[in-house]
């Protein structure tokens, strides 16, 4: 059986949800090595996983499309002498290559490529894989860092604590204009803390332009591509650049004032009217179930 | 301060797909095209830059095809002084080939700075900045949304997930821009007629097919058409009940 590398990232000493996701697709790929490496130091790290991935014989280096994983991907590719095949959500071996399904223009359309590189550098869209139950008791290996790379990570600021990132929450509650101003956004925070920890608050490209909203909070086109069990949009009517980017979420519900906005077309659920009347029923309901 | 730009010519995140008739393409009838919204962070970041320095150059770099002269004139009318277009009909599926192109035109050149727009939001590879930093030798850091230049040392902020994680590192060097940098001015009339005079070098290139072979383009799965639960807070024991037990999803 070919073997694949897969790269998997820790955060203070544990191994992230992407991680589980990485060796399970790596897996399916063949007989799979798992690494981790320090990426404080990014060059040095992406020397080291370089290194390995020339020297082991590996058919696919793997990643998860993360932050970390997007900087890093890259650089090991290119001391490689290829592409990342970036941001996949979808693959099979064809032959001695592979047949990779990428979402390109936000979602609006897949794009199937047939890559050849020998290894292939791959990296998989966070939150699509499903671990499986094997996935949890990988023991990876710690590759060894030399340091003396110039790139180097001298803080990280973490969000106040129990604030989850949109691209890993299981729910997601996203708001629009229909908000009407920013300290609003309390009735959504209010939901998603309904839901127990599992739930981060999302924002629309008008938010966020209007400044109310961190980008760091903005799903669409030019904010975070999603892929939640559960979307809940409110007072967002659905344009293009958003729906784009949480099309892929399981269940979609709209809550909004106009029955004929464009987020009706897409969500699974609606329910028309006032979202102050709406959001604060719901949470209580919510909360019955989780209480 | 000498920078360069390197800018896309993509479609309008408005756009409507519609697969062309080679059934691996996008068809580009009455599609607009402009400049990739990240690259207006990346341009606006460089023009600042050389203000801030009170001296220097900013020059723009496109690879596209001859109608992309048009994505780099919007660059100059924002206040850039020449641009560069590596002319190809089409652009390779293979990002490596792409930065292979870029790197190529940058290296002959030293820069104190390169810039990126993070992704491009058509093919949404995310790394031709960071390849063209390998492939040049320099250091690099992608999806920038602060910076700070003190002398030869660069701090960047970059968005991770639940925190930002600040980066140091010396100049030169290729940084890729996010959203939050700072805030893309537009193109003033007197910008826009000045645009026309600054110089723009056509040169043509020649792509290599690399590693990956685009097979197809197509619609994503349609989603199941969905329903009206309600109107109102009284639809709200409804709604909760299916996702309970029709989409399982509470």
């Amino acid at each position: 059986m070919s073997k694949v590398l897969a790269v998997l990232e820790q955060r203070d000493g544990k191994l992230r949800k992407v991680s589980f996701e990485v060796i399970t697709a790596a897996r399916r790929l063949g007989d799979a090595d798992a690494v981790v490496c320090d990426a404080t130091d990014r060059e040095a790290c992406a020397a080291a996983l370089a290194a390995r991935a020339k020297s082991g014989g590996y058919r696919a280096v793997v990643f998860s499309a993360t932050a970390t994983g997007r900087d890093l991907a890259p650089r090991v590719a290119a001391k490689l002498g290829v592409a990342v095949v970036a941001d996949l959500t979808d693959i099979v071996a064809d032959g001695s290559g592979f047949l990779v399904t990428r979402p390109v223009y936000a979602g609006k359309a897949l794009l199937k490529v047939k890559v050849t590189a020998q290894p292939a550098v791959l990296s998989l869209r966070p939150n699509v894989f499903t671990p499986d139950a094997a996935a949890s008791s990988v023991k990876p290996e710690t590759l060894p860092v030399t340091a003396g790379g110039r790139v180097k990570v001298r803080e990280v600021k973490a969000a106040p604590a129990g604030t989850l990132d949109v691209a890993e929450a299981q729910v997601i509650i996203s708001g629009g204009r229909g908000l009407k101003e920013p300290a609003n956004f309390k009735v959504l925070e209010e939901l998603a803390h309904a839901f127990g920890g599992r739930a981060a608050v999302g924002a629309s490209r008008a938010v966020v332009d209007a400044g109310w909203r961190a980008h760091a909070d903005q799903v669409g086109q030019t904010g975070k591509t999603v892929s939640p069990s559960l979307y809940i949009a409110v007072g967002i009517s659905g344009a293009i650049q958003h729906l784009a980017g949480m099309r892929t979420s399981k269940v979609i519900v709209a809550i909004n004032k106009d029955k004929d906005a464009p987020i009706f077309k897409i969500a699974d659920y609606g329910v028309v009217g006032d979202l102050f009347e709406i959001v604060p029923k719901l949470t209580e309901e919510i909360r019955k179930l989780h209480g | 301060m000498k920078i360069a730009v390197c800018i896309k010519r993509v479609p309008d995140s408005e756009t409507r797909v519609k697969v062309a008739a080679d059934g691996k393409s996008l068809d580009e009838a009455g599609v607009k095209f402009v400049m990739n919204p990240y690259d207006e962070f990346a341009v606006e970041e460089a023009l600042r830059r050389k203000e801030k320095a009170g001296a220097g150059e900013v020059a723009v770099l496109c690879l596209g095809p001859a109608a992309a002269q048009e994505t780099i004139r919007t660059a100059l009318a924002m206040g850039a002084d020449r641009g560069i277009l590596l002319q190809a009909d089409k652009l390779p599926a293979d990002s490596f080939e792409v930065a292979k192109l870029i790197a190529a035109e940058l290296k002959s050149t030293s820069w104190d700075l390169i810039l990126f727009g993070r992704m491009a939001i058509d093919d949404y590879n995310h790394q031709v900045g960071t390849l063209v930093a390998e492939l040049l030798g320099l250091p690099s850091v992608s999806a920038v949304s602060h910076l700070e230049i003190e002398g030869a040392t660069g701090v960047a902020e970059r968005e991770i997930e639940g925190g930002i994680e600040v980066v140091e590192f010396p100049l030169p060097a290729v940084v890729t821009a996010d959203k939050g940098l700072n805030e893309p001015r537009y193109p003033a009339l007197k910008g826009i007629m000045a645009a026309k005079k600054k110089p723009l070098e056509v040169k043509p290139v020649q792509a290599g097919s690399g590693t990956l072979e685009v097979v197809a383009l197509t619609p994503p799965a349609e989603r199941k058409e969905g329903r009206i639960v309600g109107e109102g807070a009284a639809a709200v024991g409804e709604l909760v009940r299916l996702l309970r037990e029709e989409a399982k999803v509470l």
